[in-house]
């Protein structure tokens, strides 16, 4: 829709700066903080331009040892736990929906459509509702403390199968028997024909899943008792929630920083794919 | 090289009193080299039997055999056959090389040799200077060619061909038409052809299949099938405009129908010769004229040269059919006398 009229545009214009500002301006505060001293940070007001603590905060941090740091795990660890279980949950997912929807668009058995019902079913199933008795399973397997634990769980999903099935069968039938001509068995075909005709599919998924798995809380809330499986999102609660000390705001503020730097550089690197991925048609 | 027999084949989908049986005891033999086409109108089975014979749809009964092996129960890519599909079904991220090169990848050939097969049918299809580009960026023809190209590098025993032209324009139909015959007249290879247009049919087979309802009405020449159609159904099916099938004229015997077609008919310029009849429509088609007149109860069809001077709309006037051009056919199973 064109319209071209002065106040509209002023108009949508201030929705857009305000709806901006209420999204930056606390990350612009988590961004100066994260340059502060501890000291500067307790007082109130808070300052709202950059200090010059910034590079021996992230230092701390990152390394775990100097000033004010509590007997913890230094960050960089818990970017490592987290990058792992992130990925470890983007690639499996995607890989074990793409299988899966091969399987239901592509083969005849017993019960096909019944398996479909049953996948699509558990979307209404995430963690947050089965988490007790998941934990009591993933727990018996003696997975507490493991990437194993912090991933598998998480890794079945009904969204991306579903993806990949609607897309699968958008793909003519024809490809399919001429690939069969041709010689090529099922999984032949699967991996020469398919999965570089789901590449920007795949692409607009990861970026998703990736969010989704760098994002958890609860799960490793629950999974992880040892400090060192403490994913990042952890990390941060447990520098706020200090009840024996004073809150560290200027380290917390860093690590927070830390933590939205990963997502923020997955979208940015892949936004291109991963709009194609989300609208394209093209095949 | 090899021969088609086609024995006593069924299809049948769904188990059953349910069952639907879409294809009826069929049986043909297509020789060694000979390039027969397929036709019918659309759900009339001849897909099916095409997959059937390419192994994509199970046969529910009879046998098919390619040269002197039967193959009901061998897989498609070993049939030694290859198709070319309706819409081309080229893999859209592999370049035109590798599209035709992928079932030779997959049967091991070695790299050169795939190059001199690719090359080669390359040569033959005017598709050298394509080789790198992706399907998206060629034209429908080149397309086509390259579908034909995907089937010719496998140097099957026999080709199939499922409505290959009907995503073409009509001149470049045409074109592609004439292309084929060259190419079948060059390989020497038997193929089948499916189409359900009745030119592409009467222009490339050196026999077709005349298909209705799942059952094979007419197997024969283009010039056996358009002199003597063996049913109403061929005789109405091939030819445009069709026969005229008249169940009443003069002189006709109850339970038969007599067929004209439309440029056997000539008008009398003599009284009392022919048969009268009252002008309905005139269509002028350039080089000739279609009359579409009434007689009796019937409607029928004249095609006449446009030089000559035609009856208008609302006249009567008299035509006789041409000598020996007269078919019979029995009314009640259709089938000629």
């Amino acid at each position: 829709m064109i319209e071209r009229n002065r106040w509209l545009n002023l108009v949508t214009h201030l929705v857009l700066c305000i709806g901006v500002v209420v999204i930056v301006f606390p990350i612009y505060l988590a961004l100066v903080g994260s340059t502060h001293s501890a000291q500067e940070m307790a007082q109130s007001p808070i300052p709202i331009w950059f200090g010059n603590e910034g590079f021996t905060n992230f230092k701390t941090i990152l390394m775990g040892e100097g000033e004010g740091v509590r007997n913890q795990l230094p960050v960089s660890r818990m970017m490592w736990v987290s990058l792992v279980t992130a990925l470890c949950i983007a690639f499996g997912k995607i890989s074990i929906s793409l299988l899966s929807a091969f399987a239901i668009v592509y083969f005849q058995f017993p019960f096909r459509k019944t398996v479909f019902w049953g996948i699509f079913i558990t979307l209404m199933l995430p963690v947050e509702v089965r988490i007790a008795p998941t934990y009591k399973v993933i727990a018996d397997f003696g997975m507490v403390n493991s990437f194993a634990g912090l991933t598998i769980p998480l890794i079945a999903s009904a969204t991306a199968t579903f993806l990949f099935r609607q897309f699968f069968l958008t793909v003519p039938d024809e490809l399919a028997e001429a690939a069969k001509m041709d010689g090529a068995k099922p999984m032949r075909f699967f991996w020469d024909v398919l999965i570089p005709l789901s590449k920007t599919s795949m692409a607009a998924l990861f970026v998703i899943q990736f969010i989704y798995g760098w994002n958890q809380y609860l799960w490793p809330l629950l999974m992880s008792t040892e400090e060192r499986m403490y994913p990042i999102v952890m990390g941060i609660r447990n520098m706020t929630a200090g009840a024996d000390s004073q809150v560290q705001w200027n380290l917390a503020m860093a690590t927070a920083i830390l933590a939205l730097l990963p997502p923020a550089l997955v979208v940015v690197l892949m936004q291109k794919w991963f709009i194609k991925g989300l609208v394209d048609t093209e095949k | 090289m090899a021969s088609i027999t086609l024995t006593h084949i069924q299809k049948t989908y769904g188990q059953g009193a349910k069952g639907n049986t879409v294809i009826q005891d069929f049986n043909a033999e297509i020789k060694d080299g000979e390039f027969v086409v397929i036709v019918g109108p659309s759900g009339c089975g001849k897909s099916t039997l095409l997959r059937m014979v390419a192994g994509l749809e199970e046969i529910s009964k009879g046998e098919i055999a390619i040269g002197n092996r039967v193959v009901n129960q061998i897989e498609p890519a070993d049939r030694d056959i290859a198709m070319v599909f309706q819409n081309y079904a080229l893999y859209p991220h592999m370049s035109v090389f590798d599209n035709m090169a992928y079932g030779l990848k997959i049967a091991n050939k070695s790299a050169e040799e795939i190059k001199t097969r690719v090359d080669k049918a390359a040569g033959i299809l005017e598709l050298g200077h394509l080789l790198q580009r992706k399907p998206r960026e060629l034209s429908g023809g080149q397309r086509q060619r390259v579908a034909m190209g995907r089937a010719i590098v496998r140097q099957p025993q026999v080709f199939l061909f499922d409505e290959p032209l009907s995503n073409l324009d009509a001149k470049l139909r045409a074109q592609t038409r004439l292309e084929i015959q060259k190419l079948h007249r060059e390989l020497g290879i038997t193929s089948l052809f499916v189409t359900h247009d009745q030119v592409e049919a009467m222009t490339l087979a050196q026999r077709m299949i005349v298909m209705n309802g799942g059952v094979m009405e007419q197997f024969g020449t283009p010039e056996e099938v358009y002199n003597r159609p063996a049913s109403t159904f061929v005789a109405s099916f091939i030819g445009s405009p069709p026969m005229n099938l008249l169940k009443q004229a003069p002189g006709l015997p109850a339970g038969q129908i007599l067929g004209i077609r439309p440029e056997h008919l000539e008008l009398s310029h003599q009284p009392h010769v022919g048969w009268e009849m009252t002008v309905d429509t005139v269509e002028l088609l350039g080089a000739e004229r279609l009359v579409h007149a009434r007689l009796g109860s019937e409607t029928l069809t004249l095609r006449l040269d446009a030089s000559l001077s035609a009856p208008k709309t609302g006249e009567t006037f008299r035509a006789t059919a041409k000598e020996g051009c007269l078919h019979y056919f029995n009314a009640e199973t259709g089938k000629r006398l």
